[in-house]
């Protein structure tokens, strides 16, 4: 506390908005109006029901294995999510290419685009008698209604956060570090792999996170290409919606709940990996 | 002389503000609603002097009811479940006893449900019995998220039920067996036709009757419509928002754009858009569009009421969740 609150003091020297009282006032009130009591009346809703209710409705059989299908394909989803989100920032701020400005525009179209939009275009595009489900149909491999088709509608969500994260990393990174690494006779693989991609590691870990936590509560894209088979391609998403059906607010809330935990959890780890990182980077 | 005429008139005209009412309905009633409303104008014009623009709410059925009864402003509502409307009655917003304010359990169409099957109908399904089979492919929304897909369950539900005579466990086995030849249990009722329709999955599409017609409509030469022995009556209710009609004064119109669906104009209006109209005359009519020899349940007399159907099948940990338990 007395650390952080020497560096309020300290950034107050140069500060370009005045007042940090006022500032930090109206901030906390929006904070509180828009994102914490929202997140409280969470809370609120789960009031009258027992501890024991609560438990049992969050380890319900069904709901697990809808967890396990949620953050598994989540999980896989961001992986596959950084790689190909440091290719597309480097493509896109390495190279000048015709067109290159068109594709930078279209990486923030899946946060733009209405998500059930996005599903049932995934869902077309993907299912056995679509474009590109039809070819893998003809090898065996179904897409669409299975856990491939949620992540792949995961993937399509949680690309925009990776590339943004590690783009402007990228354009800042000081390209005398590569062309030493070049002279002194390191490989290409070998120069990205200890100069550049220690730089850029941080933005991937946010870029991982943020995808993960985005995928792991996206309802509107996944639905329509989940199959929503109870035990096996239902997300969790689906089963709060479900109770929600019913007008059982307690037990919707108990099971989103957790998954905020969760989200938080994920999100609060990565910031301390992250601190620990950018630390020894500055030693 | 004249300026009496025109004072009067003018007195009149003031007295006649035009009037808004919003309808909150659920999804596949659009395109009826939209007809619906300039019949109503029409007809209200002429009867009161008043004009009226009736402001159009669809989506799944539940998520209505919630957003009406966390706020959204409608003075009537026109959705798929009884149950949904007695939810809004559990939150203050609609007086006790509406569903005798109307005739027929306020509900001016009724619907059923039937097959969609392929053209030549290739599985040759032709009953509940017929689905079952190994290798037959379903496509339904899912009863835990769509109110439409209760009704497919109960429909199949009773066609079991008389099948083994009233024995429960065969009839928990039936629905045990058809649910694990569903492939894909969208979350709407659109969703589930979608599947079935534009990306060509699944054998047989179990769809409200007017969904059916429609699809068969877009694409006369892709689908045929097979109606089994034993369905259910599909009652969709309707009911004026009270608390929302009294502070908005309004009532009275908001009674007659639902008195209005009983008329003959909006019951073979009901009709072409695939609704089976309530009165029974004007059903007969629509004999050669709707298949009128299959044995109806209905959710009253064979369920005992939509809340006992409720908790005997539906909420969590009840009969649907128990026949996916493995």
């Amino acid at each position: 506390m007395g650390k952080l609150m020497g560096k309020l003091r300290l950034a107050r020297g140069n500060n370009v908005i005045p007042g940090f009282g006022l500032s930090i006032g109206i901030t906390l009130a929006m904070l509180n109006f828009i994102v914490l009591i929202p997140l409280l009346s969470i809370l609120l809703n789960l009031s009258g029901m027992s501890l024991g209710e609560f438990w049992k409705t969050i380890t319900d059989r069904q709901l697990l294995a809808a967890y396990k299908l949620s953050f598994s394909c989540a999980l896989v989803a961001s992986v596959i999510n950084v790689f190909f989100g440091i290719l597309l920032a480097w493509i896109l701020t390495r190279y000048e290419f015709t067109g290159r400005r068109i594709l930078d525009g279209f990486i923030e179209l899946p946060f733009a685009l209405p998500t059930a939009v996005a599903g049932v275009s995934l869902t077309t595009l993907y299912s056995d008698k679509g474009w590109i489900g039809g070819l893998f149909d003809k090898i065996g491999v179904k897409i669409s209604y299975t856990a491939t088709g949620i992540t792949i509608a995961m993937i399509f969500i949680g690309i925009p956060f990776v590339v943004r994260s590690i783009q402007p990393v990228l354009e800042k990174l000081d390209r005398q570090y590569e062309e030493a690494a070049m002279i002194l006779g390191a490989s290409r693989s070998r120069t990205f792999f200890k100069v550049v991609f220690p730089e850029i590691f941080p933005a991937a870990l946010t870029g991982f996170g943020l995808a993960f936590a985005r995928a792991v509560g996206e309802y509107g894209s996944v639905v329509f290409i989940a199959g929503n088979i109870p035990y096996r391609t239902q997300i969790v998403p689906l089963l709060i919606v479900s109770k929600l059906e019913q007008f059982n607010y307690a037990a919707a809330t108990s099971v989103a709940l957790v998954m905020i935990v969760f989200a938080f959890v994920v999100l609060f780890s990565i910031n301390i990996i992250q601190a620990r990182v950018s630390k020894r980077a500055g030693e | 002389m004249t300026f009496v005429a025109f004072a009067s008139y003018a007195a009149e005209a003031a007295n006649l503000k035009p009037v808004e009412i919003t309808n909150v309905s659920y999804d596949p009633t659009r395109e009826f609603y939209e007809d619906y409303n300039k019949a109503f104008q029409e007809y209200w014009k002429n009867k009161s002097g008043q004009d009226v623009t009736i402001v159009q709410s669809h989506g799944g059925s539940g998520k209505q009811a919630r957003s009406v009864l966390e706020g959204n402003e409608a003075d009537v509502v026109t959705l798929a479940l009884e149950q949904d409307i007695v939810e809004l009655e559990k939150g203050g917003l609609i007086e006790p006893g509406w569903i005798q304010e109307l005739p027929r359990n306020s509900a001016p169409y009724t619907s059923t449900i039937v097959f969609l099957v392929r053209k030549g109908n290739p599985k040759n399904i032709h009953d509940w019995d017929d689905i079952v089979k190994p290798g037959v492919k379903i496509i339904t929304p899912d009863p835990k998220t769509s109110g439409g897909a209760q009704w497919n369950f109960l429909a199949a539900w009773a066609f079991a039920l008389n099948l083994y005579q009233g024995d429960e466990a065969q009839t928990t086995q039936f629905l045990k067996d058809l649910y694990g030849n569903v492939t894909v249990l969208d979350s709407g009722a659109r969703g589930s036709t979608t599947t079935f329709v534009e990306n060509g999955q699944g054998d047989v599409l179990l769809a409200w009757e007017n969904e059916a017609f429609l699809s068969l409509k877009k694409y006369p030469n892709d689908f045929e419509i097979v109606t089994p022995s034993i369905s259910i009556l599909a009652q969709p209710s309707v009911a004026v928002v009270d608390e929302v009609a009294k502070k908005r004064s309004t009532q009275e119109v908001a009674k007659a754009y639902l008195e209005y669906l009983y008329s003959d104009t909006a019951q073979r209006l009901e009709a072409q858009h695939y609704y089976r109209p309530s009165n029974p005359d004007i059903l007969k009519e629509f004999a050669s569009v709707f298949d009128l020899q299959a044995k109806l349940v209905n959710i009253n007399d064979d369920f005992g009421g939509w809340q006992a159907a409720k908790t005997r099948f539906f909420i969590d940990g009840a009969i649907f969740d128990q026949i996916y338990r493995k």
